[in-house]
């Protein structure tokens, strides 16, 4: 699913946010990458979405060379690629299901699918009564629940989340990678990039640890290693 | 496409409108302004040369021919004439339907001092042709040939009618496609800036969409539609106000200066031409200024 080699990104020339690295995650893995800031976490995932270029390397995604992929190609290879943020990134000027079925929209889906897709997805992330709300009105795991599903709705072969439970309280966390897993055990490949230790040692999952730019380890049914 | 993506394409266009009210309105009131004036100028310019048009046809050139020019001769010479690119029509008249109409002009009150020249016609020589031309503009090259015909006596015609004429339709037109541009070149910035404040709102949507995998279209048609959208309504408004006004002001106009029996052309034959050329250049203009901000702005 995912084939890093010697993947090395400078922002400055000579200072390297992600430094050679090598990283496979197959199809239906689960893998945490954790980190401090400055690791180069958030880069890697800039890098898995084409957002970034890398300065040397090769990246494969989805069998996808990034380096071969025209401007015109990158809309329908993000396609199979879900995104979730820390600060959640909903349309707050449109409710719950809006902001769902928006994802849809963009990738043409027909109005007949969304109306089936768009509440499948809202009772998988448990806020089927909700679907009117705007997310001012929600909490932040709620809104979380929302983000995730408007990743998923595209049914997307690979989840990437970028420090998903940072704003969430230890009881929103836990529903959250809950949900990940859920999601994972459904056949979708996931990667979360997080700083919550106490989630990572407890599920047990693959864990990749990178620091000042370099995968210091890489443990299957890890823990959270780095310290600060 | 799919019908469905176009309809949410449209009314995401629309939204746009709705979201940047003030900014819409302006550009839609710079719009609706730059319209009117055109259309202002278009009815003076269209009505002016309507009006020149008519003047035109009643400029004319006279060709007196030479003493005991025989008729077949004379009739050679209107063919010639006739054959110009310049020449509208000719008339010819003779030397009795001369004196006719100078004793209708002259001696209508007192006839009787015509009868002073019984059958002796005092404009024996006075058989003439009366040229009428498309246009005034090209009276000087036709009295070139004409003078350089043979069996032609005299040419009369006035250079000042005729050069005054091409002269004020030269300034109107120059000026008013001066105007027209100025006012254009505000348009197209401010429906520019409009898009721009659009842009920058939606910006965090439009981070999320590109994330998502929508296409440079999906991303852009909404900002296109608003340009569009803009362009055509701010050039709807004036045309409507320009209907509703044209008739009275023509009105008003030939009561007012009734004296100069000046003749206007009908609203209709105004819209005719008023009408496609101003919604196709608020479109192009709304087009062209929302086109030229996403390239600006917009980096998908």
């Amino acid at each position: 699913m995912i084939h890093l080699e010697n993947v090395r990104k400078e922002y400055i020339e000579g200072n390297a946010a992600v430094n050679g690295i090598a990283l496979h995650v197959e199809k239906g893995e689960f893998v945490f990458v954790v980190g401090d800031s400055g690791s180069g976490k958030s880069t890697l995932i800039k890098l898995l979405l084409k957002e970034l270029e890398p300065t040397d390397g090769e990246i494969v995604v989805n069998r996808t060379h990034l380096k071969s992929l025209k401007k015109k190609e990158i809309p329908l290879f993000r396609r199979n690629i879900g995104v979730v943020f820390q600060d959640f990134r909903l349309l707050k000027d449109r409710n719950v299901y809006e902001n769902i079925a928006f994802a849809q929209r963009v990738i043409e889906t027909s109005t007949k699918k969304i109306r089936k897709n768009v509440p499948a997805m809202l009772s998988l992330v448990g806020l089927a009564g909700k679907y009117r709300s705007y997310p001012k009105q929600l909490s932040g795991g709620e809104q979380q629940r929302v983000a995730l599903a408007r990743a998923l709705v595209n049914e997307p072969t690979l989840l990437l989340a970028d420090e998903p439970t940072g704003n969430l309280d230890p009881k929103n966390s836990w529903e959250i990678m809950k949900l990940l897993e859920e999601v994972n055990r459904r056949g979708t490949t996931v990667l979360v990039v997080t700083h919550n230790r106490e989630i990572v040692d407890a599920m047990k999952k693959r864990v990749v640890t990178m620091k000042k730019g370099v995968i210091i380890s890489d443990e299957k049914k890890g823990g959270y290693l780095y310290e600060n | 496409m799919r019908i469905s993506t176009l309809f949410y394409l449209i009314k995401q266009g629309m939204k746009n409108i709705y979201r940047n009210k003030m900014f819409s309105l302006a550009s839609i009131a710079t719009m609706t302004a730059c319209i009117f004036l055109f259309g202002l100028f278009f009815s003076l310019v269209t009505n002016f040369r309507h009006i020149v048009k008519v003047a035109e046809e009643g400029v004319g050139v006279t060709v007196f021919f030479n003493e005991g020019l025989s008729e077949s001769e004379i009739q050679e010479l209107g063919k010639k004439i006739e054959k110009r690119d310049e020449v509208m029509h000719i008339t010819f008249v003779s030397a009795e339907e001369a004196w006719e109409e100078y004793q209708q002009v002259y001696f209508k009150e007192h006839p009787e001092l015509a009868d002073g020249f019984k059958d002796d016609n005092p404009l024996a020589n006075s058989a003439h042709y009366e040229i009428f031309l498309k246009s005034v503009e090209k009276q000087d090259s036709l009295v070139d040939y004409l003078t350089s015909l043979e069996g032609v006596r005299r040419v009369n015609h006035s250079d000042v009618v005729a050069n005054t004429l091409t002269d004020v339709n030269m300034i109107v037109a120059y000026v008013s496609v001066a105007i027209i541009i100025i006012l254009l070149a505000v348009a197209i910035f401010l429906i520019g800036n409009t898009i721009t404040v659009g842009i920058a709102v939606r910006k965090e949507e439009i981070a999320i969409m590109k994330l998502i995998g929508a296409t440079d279209i999906f991303v852009r048609a909404p900002f296109v539609i608003e340009g569009a959208v803009i362009g055509l309504v701010g050039s709807a408004i004036p045309l409507v106000i320009i209907y509703i006004l044209y008739n009275k002001v023509i009105q008003f106009m030939a009561e007012k200066f009734s004296i100069l029996s000046l003749e206007f052309l009908p609203v209709d034959n105004i819209f005719r031409y008023l009408l496609p050329v101003s919604l196709a250049i608020g479109l192009g203009v709304g087009l062209f200024g929302s086109l030229t901000t996403i390239r600006k702005h917009l980096r998908v």
